[in-house]
C-alpha cells in the first residue's frame, strides 16, 4: 500500500513533537484550523524519489474524548473519513516509561480501525529507569500491528519507522480490544459516565496485557527527579529560584538582544538611506525608503527578542521545570481570574508582549488564556523603556531618598510595579466580565526532568518567529504604510508653504539644521500634525500640547517612536545614547497660552502614566488577532487600554499639578 | 458507586498510602479516570504547593497535579 497521509497522535509529553522534528525536519508549516485557535502543524518526508508523505502533528491528548478545543481537533479529523486530511496511516507516539497511562489512548485509536503504528518513544529512558518491554509479545496481542522502539534524542528507530511507511502493511487481523465496532466507542462522545466505565474498563485490561509485555525493576532515576523537587517546589526555595531564573532571563535578553536589535536598526536605516540617494526622487522612492523599508525594519526588528524569548520559554518546557513554575504560581493566579499557567506570559511581557502573547497557547483554558492576552501589554515592555528614561531625566529631580535611593529609580521602579498590579487587577475585572461554560482545571503532569532536545528548541524559534513575521507582518506593514502616507502628505500645500518659510541655510555647515527644520515644519503639517492640533483640546486636560499628540500618533507604531517624533518636532539631533540636547530643548519649551513651561512634574508624570497604560504598539495589536483569530479582542483591548491610560494621566496630572 | 466509609483526596497528609475507591460525579471525572485516576489505583500525596493547594500525587511512577477542589472529587481509603 502506497500511503501519503500520516498523523501522529500521543500524549502530551510522550515526545511527539521531537519526533514530528526529526521527520520532517525543516520541511514543516504552521496554519490554522478553521474556526478555532488551535495551530495545525504539517510536514513533509520524502521516503523515496517518488513517494512523498505528509504528516499532520496532531494536539497531544490523553484520551479521543476531547476537553479542550486542541483536543477537540484530534477527534474531529479522526471521525470524519471524508476529511482532506484523514490519515491512511496513524503513528501512535508513546512514552515507553510509562506504558500504562499511554496505552489508553493507543488502544481507543485502535478500536477506531484506523491502520496503526505504535511508536514506542523514550526507549532511553525506560532503559534507564529499568523497564523492558517486549515487542513482539505486544504486537502480537493487538494482531500483529507494527510496533518500533524510537530514541529521539540518538536518532535511532527512525530509518525502521521510514522503511515500515514506504511499504506499509495493514496487519493480519484485528483482536478488538474494547469493541468490535468502532461505532460503539464513538457513541460515548456525548456519555461522560459510559466514557468512565470504558475508560476503566481499558485500564484493567491495559493491565493484565502489561503483565505479559512489561519487565520492570525499579531503579534510582525517578527519586533523582523527586529530590529534584523537594528544593524546586519548595514553600520558599522555590520561589527564590524562580526569582532567580526570571532574572537571569531577563538580564540575558536584554543583554543579549540589543546587539542584533541594533544591528537590524542600522542596516534598515542605512538601506532606506542609500535607496533616497540612490533612485530618482518621487513618490515611489519615498514610499520605499520611508514607508515600506522602516516599516519592514519595524517587523524583523522584534525577531532577536521573539527567538530568545522562546529559546528559554522551550527550555523550561522541555526540561519539565514549567510544570512546577505552574504548580507553586497557580493558587497564587487564581484570584485574579488566572492560572498558573498565565505566569510565564505574563511576565515575559516585561521583555516584549509580543512573544509572550504567542506563549499563551500552553493555556488550554480559553478564558484564562483570554484574560492572560489581554493584560499582558500592561507589563512595561521593553520599548516603554527609552519613553520613562527620557521623561524621568526631563522632570524628575535628582535628589536621594532616605539618603540611599535616588528618587529617578524609585519613579522607575515604581512604573513597572504600576503596570504588574494593574495588569492583574483587570484581569481580576475580565474575570468577572467574561462568561463561560467551560470550568478552569489544573489536572496536570508533571514530567520527569530531562534535558532539551536542541532541535525542539531550534524549530520553535522558527516555528514562532516565522509566524510573527508573516502572519503578524503583514498587518504591521499595512499600519505603517497608513502612518507613513499620514505622516508624509498634509491637507492642501500647507506643507510646501511651511517648508519654503525655513531660512535656507547660509553656509554649508548649517545644512543639518536645516534640514531637521524642514523636518519639523513637514511633520507639523502633515496629516498626523492637523491631527494633533484636533485632539489638543481633548488632550489639554492631561496637560500636553498638540506637538505630543503628534508623538501620540505616531507612537501608535511602537511607542519608542515617541523619543524620535520629539527629536523630529523640535528639529533637534536624535542622539539615542545622550539625548541631552533633546531634553534640554523639551524643557525650554513654553506654553504660549499659559507663559509656563510644559514639561512640569505634573505633565510628566501624566505622560509616563498614559504609556505605562495605553496600547501603543500595532504589532501586539496584529498578534492579539492572530492569537485570537478575531478583531473583537484587540478593538476591545485598545479601547479598554486607552480609557485607562487617559483617565489615569488625567488623575496624575492633577495631583501633581 | 459506594464512597460511605471513604474519605476525601484533598484532607490526606502527604506520603500516606491511599487506594482510589472512585470519584464523584462531576464534568471531570472522565478526565480523571482518563489521568489513571480509577477504584484499585494506588496512589499518595507527594508535594503539597504553599498554601496547600494545588497538590501533586504519584500515580504509581507519574506525578500528576490537582487542585484542591479537583482532589476533593476522589474518594480514596488508607491502606498498608
Amino acid at each position: 500500500m502506497k500511503i501519503s497521509k500520516v498523523a501522529l497522535v500521543g500524549n502530551p509529553n510522550s515526545g511527539k513533537t521531537s519526533v514530528f522534528n526529526l521527520l520532517t525536519g525543516l520541511n514543516q508549516h504552521v496554519g490554522n484550523y478553521p474556526g478555532v485557535t488551535v495551530d495545525k502543524k504539517v510536514g513533509h518526508m520524502t521516503l523515496a524519489t517518488d513517494h512523498k508523505v505528509s504528516i499532520t502533528d496532531l494536539p497531544g491528548t490523553y484520551s479521543i474524548y476531547p476537553r479542550s478545543d486542541d483536543e477537540q481537533v484530534v477527534i474531529d479529523l479522526l471521525n470524519n473519513p471524508d476529511h482532506p486530511d484523514y490519515p491512511e496511516v496513524i503513528i501512535v507516539v508513546v512514552d515507553s516509561a510509562n506504558l500504562e497511562h499511554n496505552l489508553l489512548l493507543f488502544t481507543q485509536i485502535y478500536d477506531l480501525r484506523i491502520p496503526v503504528i505504535l511508536a514506542l518513544n523514550m526507549s532511553d529512558v525506560a532503559q534507564r529507569r529499568g523497564v523492558e518491554i517486549d515487542k513482539l509479545k505486544l504486537s502480537e496481542m493487538f494482531g500483529g500491528i507494527n510496533v518500533i522502539q524510537l530514541n529521539s534524542r540518538k536518532g535511532t528507530g527512525f530509518d525502521d519507522l521510514k522503511k515500515l511507511l514506504l511499504d506499509f502493511k495493514t496487519s493480519d487481523s484485528f483482536y478488538p480490544f474494547y469493541s468490535e465496532n468502532s461505532e460503539a466507542v464513538l457513541s460515548n462522545l456525548d456519555d461522560p459516565s459510559a466514557q468512565i466505565l470504558e475508560t476503566e474498563q481499558r485500564f484493567k485490561k491495559i493491565r493484565k496485557y502489561l503483565n505479559f509485555i512489561e519487565k520492570k525493576s525499579y531503579t534510582a532515576s525517578k527519586s533523582l527527579s523527586r529530590k529534584v523537587d523537594k528544593v524546586l517546589i519548595h514553600p520558599i526555595a522555590g520561589y527564590i529560584i524562580f526569582l532567580g531564573i526570571l532574572f537571569s532571563i531577563f538580564q540575558t535578553i536584554y543583554s543579549v538582544a540589543e546587539v542584533p536589535m541594533e544591528l537590524i536598526d542600522s542596516v534598515f536605516f542605512s538601506s532606506s538611506h542609500w535607496l533616497k540617494e540612490h533612485l530618482p526622487s518621487g513618490v515611489l522612492t519615498n514610499l520605499l525608503a520611508e514607508g515600506i523599508i522602516p516599516g519592514l525594519g519595524g517587523v524583523v526588528i522584534f525577531v532577536p527578542q521573539i527567538a530568545l524569548l522562546f529559546l528559554f520559554i522551550v527550555v523550561l518546557e522541555e526540561t519539565g521545570y514549567m510544570s512546577r513554575v505552574v504548580f507553586i504560581m497557580d493558587k497564587l493566579m487564581r484570584p485574579f481570574g488566572l492560572n498558573g499557567k498565565s505566569v510565564v506570559p505574563l511576565i515575559s511581557g516585561v521583555a516584549c508582549a509580543i512573544p509572550a502573547i504567542m506563549a499563551t497557547r500552553t493555556i488550554h483554558h480559553w478564558k484564562d488564556r483570554l484574560i492572560t492576552i489581554m493584560v499582558t501589554p500592561l507589563m512595561s515592555c521593553s520599548a516603554r523603556l527609552p519613553v520613562y528614561t527620557l521623561l524621568i531625566a526631563l522632570v524628575i529631580p535628582d535628589v536621594l531618598i532616605l539618603e540611599i535611593f535616588n528618587l529617578k529609580g524609585i519613579v522607575l521602579l515604581g512604573l513597572y510595579v504600576l503596570g504588574l498590579v494593574s495588569a492583574l487587577l483587570v484581569a481580576g475585572v475580565f474575570k468577572f466580565l467574561l462568561k463561560t461554560d467551560e470550568k478552569s482545571y489544573l489536572v496536570m503532569e508533571m514530567p520527569g526532568y530531562k534535558l532539551p532536545y536542541f532541535k525542539n528548541i531550534l524549530y520553535t524559534i522558527l516555528e514562532k518567529s516565522s509566524i510573527f513575521v508573516w502572519q503578524a507582518g503583514k498587518i504591521i506593514m499595512a499600519i505603517s504604510i497608513i502612518l507613513w502616507v499620514l505622516a508624509s502628505y498634509g491637507p492642501g500645500n500647507k506643507m510646501e508653504e511651511a517648508v519654503s518659510r525655513v531660512e535656507l541655510p547660509n553656509n554649508p555647515t548649517d545644512q543639518d539644521d536645516y534640514e531637521s527644520e524642514v523636518n519639523s515644519a513637514r511633520l507639523s503639517n502633515s496629516w498626523i500634525g492637523h491631527l494633533g492640533h484636533v485632539i489638543e483640546p481633548g488632550i489639554a486636560p492631561l496637560g500636553y500640547d498638540w506637538k505630543i499628540g503628534i508623538s501620540l500618533i505616531t507612537s501608535f507604531a511602537a511607542r519608542e517612536i515617541f523619543v524620535g517624533s520629539m527629536a523630529t518636532i523640535y528639529s533637534v539631533e536624535q542622539d539615542f545614547n545622550d539625548g541631552s540636547s533633546l531634553i534640554e530643548r523639551m524643557r525650554s519649551e513654553i506654553n504660549p497660552a499659559t507663559g509656563l513651561p510644559v514639561y512640569t512634574l505634573a505633565s510628566g508624570i501624566s505622560l509616563m502614566v498614559f504609556y505605562v497604560f495605553a496600547m501603543q504598539c500595532m504589532s501586539t495589536l496584529a498578534i492579539v488577532y492572530r492569537e485570537t483569530k478575531s478583531w473583537k479582542w484587540p478593538f476591545i483591548q485598545t479601547v479598554y487600554m486607552t480609557t485607562l491610560a487617559y483617565l489615569s494621566a488625567l488623575l496624575a496630572y492633577n495631583i501633581f499639578n | 458507586m459506594d464512597h460511605q466509609n471513604s474519605l476525601s483526596l484533598h484532607e490526606q497528609s502527604s506520603y500516606v498510602k491511599l487506594e482510589v475507591c472512585g470519584i464523584s460525579d462531576h464534568e471531570l471525572s472522565p478526565k480523571l479516570t482518563e489521568m489513571g485516576l480509577y477504584p484499585g489505583r494506588q496512589i499518595q500525596i507527594v508535594f503539597k504547593a504553599p498554601f496547600g493547594d494545588p497538590i501533586a500525587i504519584d500515580i504509581e511512577g507519574m506525578m500528576l497535579s490537582l487542585r484542591l477542589e479537583e482532589a476533593a472529587l476522589i474518594k480514596v481509603k488508607r491502606i498498608g
